[in-house]
């Protein structure tokens, strides 16, 4: 069959999966929210100091949140040899790598998506930042989902990967948080946020063409 | 399935060697397959069986040597649309449905001559079409994946051990597949330590544990 009809099979396949295992992918997002409202508790319900914290909780959270489901990327698929199976298709792994991450993105950053600006008025964040804050979880999770499969297909040959998947990956992520956060607490005091955005535009294409490449490539080491 | 391989194939191996925590798996191994041939790899556990379908497939780099498919250097050939592998590891989804499954490995192949419910009904699978594999049994699922080679279209089936977990009649419906396949031109390179009755059929055998 052709490329794309494989493409969309492996969108479609990883979707069904993800939905007849609704526990494992509540976690994240179960995650997210918890830890968000964790804060309030922790450092005291004193609206400024909250209204402050917003950007960067949401965005720390929402990282550790998607960098929690990345294991489930390749580990299935890796156990149970479907992963040497898509190695031997005739169609190029670059491919049938991407349309995975693609997938982990719509059941992990989309829900993120819907969950983010609930959490971000309970937190107080100002209401002309939401929109602002939308964008960049638009352009930035699925960032996150893309440089963390490079971590995930370099350890997913390792039984205990975890703890070197949050080494690798979570230095790359720190540009994504310091835009991204930087330019919702800008947009909430009334400033531009054209720069911000820009970056995180450029992160986003430079990340969806270049990261299924190693990861790919890395894949295949992991299976040999 | 009558003129499926018409065209002549081959697979060729020329001075293989694989080495494994510095020991020497087996060195200079040479063989040919061509249409209508087996090649069956024997030898004790441990003597690197696994390890050259896993070369052979591309898993795994080889240390020496080069391998060819219809002349052509592996990498520049058409040589993954033509193969199948069936390994230790079922290669199927557990929370997927048989049918599932099978669109799947339909998917990322060519389509070959058989419609998926004709192979469902081959592998003596038939009605579990809306079963999920987590409700298979180890060799229901074994013939589930036996069964990818059959609607896919493919020249070179390679098997690791296809008899692990089979009852009498499975062996036997697997060896009448293989029968078939090798009878249409197919060629099959597997490992087993069931002892193989395929009649009239050009069967190759390398003995591992002899290659040092």
């Amino acid at each position: 069959m052709s490329l794309v009809s494989a493409f969309f099979a492996i969108i479609r396949r990883d979707l069904i999966l993800a939905f007849r295992r609704r526990a494992e992918i509540a976690n994240p997002i179960f995650f997210f929210i918890i830890v968000v409202t964790l804060f309030p508790l922790g450092v005291g319900a004193n609206p400024k100091l909250l209204q402050a914290m917003a950007p960067g909780i949401i965005w720390v959270s929402a990282l550790l949140a998607v960098m929690l489901s990345l294991d489930s990327l390749f580990r299935s698929d890796f156990d149970d040899g479907s992963l040497e199976q898509m190695l031997l298709s005739s169609h190029p792994l670059t491919v049938l790598v991407f349309a995975k991450i693609i997938a982990h993105w719509m059941v992990t950053g989309l829900p993120l998506l819907v969950v983010a600006p609930l959490l971000a008025i309970f937190l107080g964040l100002p209401e002309q930042a939401l929109g602002t804050l939308l964008l960049t979880l638009v352009l930035a999770t699925p960032v996150l989902s893309l440089i963390g499969s490079i971590g995930v297909s370099l350890t997913v040959g390792l039984r205990r990967g975890g703890m070197i998947i949050s080494l690798l990956v979570l230095p790359l992520y720190i540009p994504v948080l310091i835009f991204a956060s930087n330019a919702v607490e800008m947009a909430g005091n009334g400033l531009a946020v054209d720069a911000q955005i820009n970056i995180l535009i450029a992160i986003f294409f430079m990340s969806a063409v270049l990261a299924p490449l190693p990861a790919a490539a890395a894949l295949k080491m992991s299976v040999n | 399935m009558d003129s499926s391989f018409s065209d002549s194939r081959s697979f060729e191996a020329t001075n293989l060697s694989c080495i494994r925590d510095d020991r020497i798996l087996f060195e200079g191994l040479n063989f040919k397959l061509n249409n209508h041939q087996v090649l069956l790899l024997e030898g004790k556990n441990g003597c690197g069986k696994t390890s050259l379908l896993r070369i052979i497939c591309g898993f795994r780099e080889q240390d020496e040597g080069e391998m060819f498919w219809c002349d052509t250097a592996l990498k520049e050939s058409e040589y993954y649309s033509e193969m199948a592998y069936v390994g230790h590891l079922d290669g199927v989804k557990q929370e997927l449905t048989v049918l599932e499954n099978l669109k799947m490995s339909l998917a990322l192949s060519r389509p070959g001559d058989y419609s998926i419910e004709q192979v469902l009904d081959k592998v003596h699978l038939a009605g579990y079409d809306d079963s999920l594999v987590q409700s298979l049994s180890a060799g229901q699922k074994r013939r589930l994946s036996l069964a990818r080679l059959l609607i896919t279209k493919n020249s070179l089936w390679i098997l690791d051990e296809p008899f692990t977990s089979i009852d009498k009649q499975g062996i036997k419906l697997i060896e009448s597949l293989m029968h078939e396949h090798v009878s249409n031109g197919g060629m099959i390179i597997l490992t087993s330590h069931h002892d193989l009755v395929l009649h009239e059929a050009d069967v190759q055998k390398i003995d591992l544990s002899a290659c040092h």
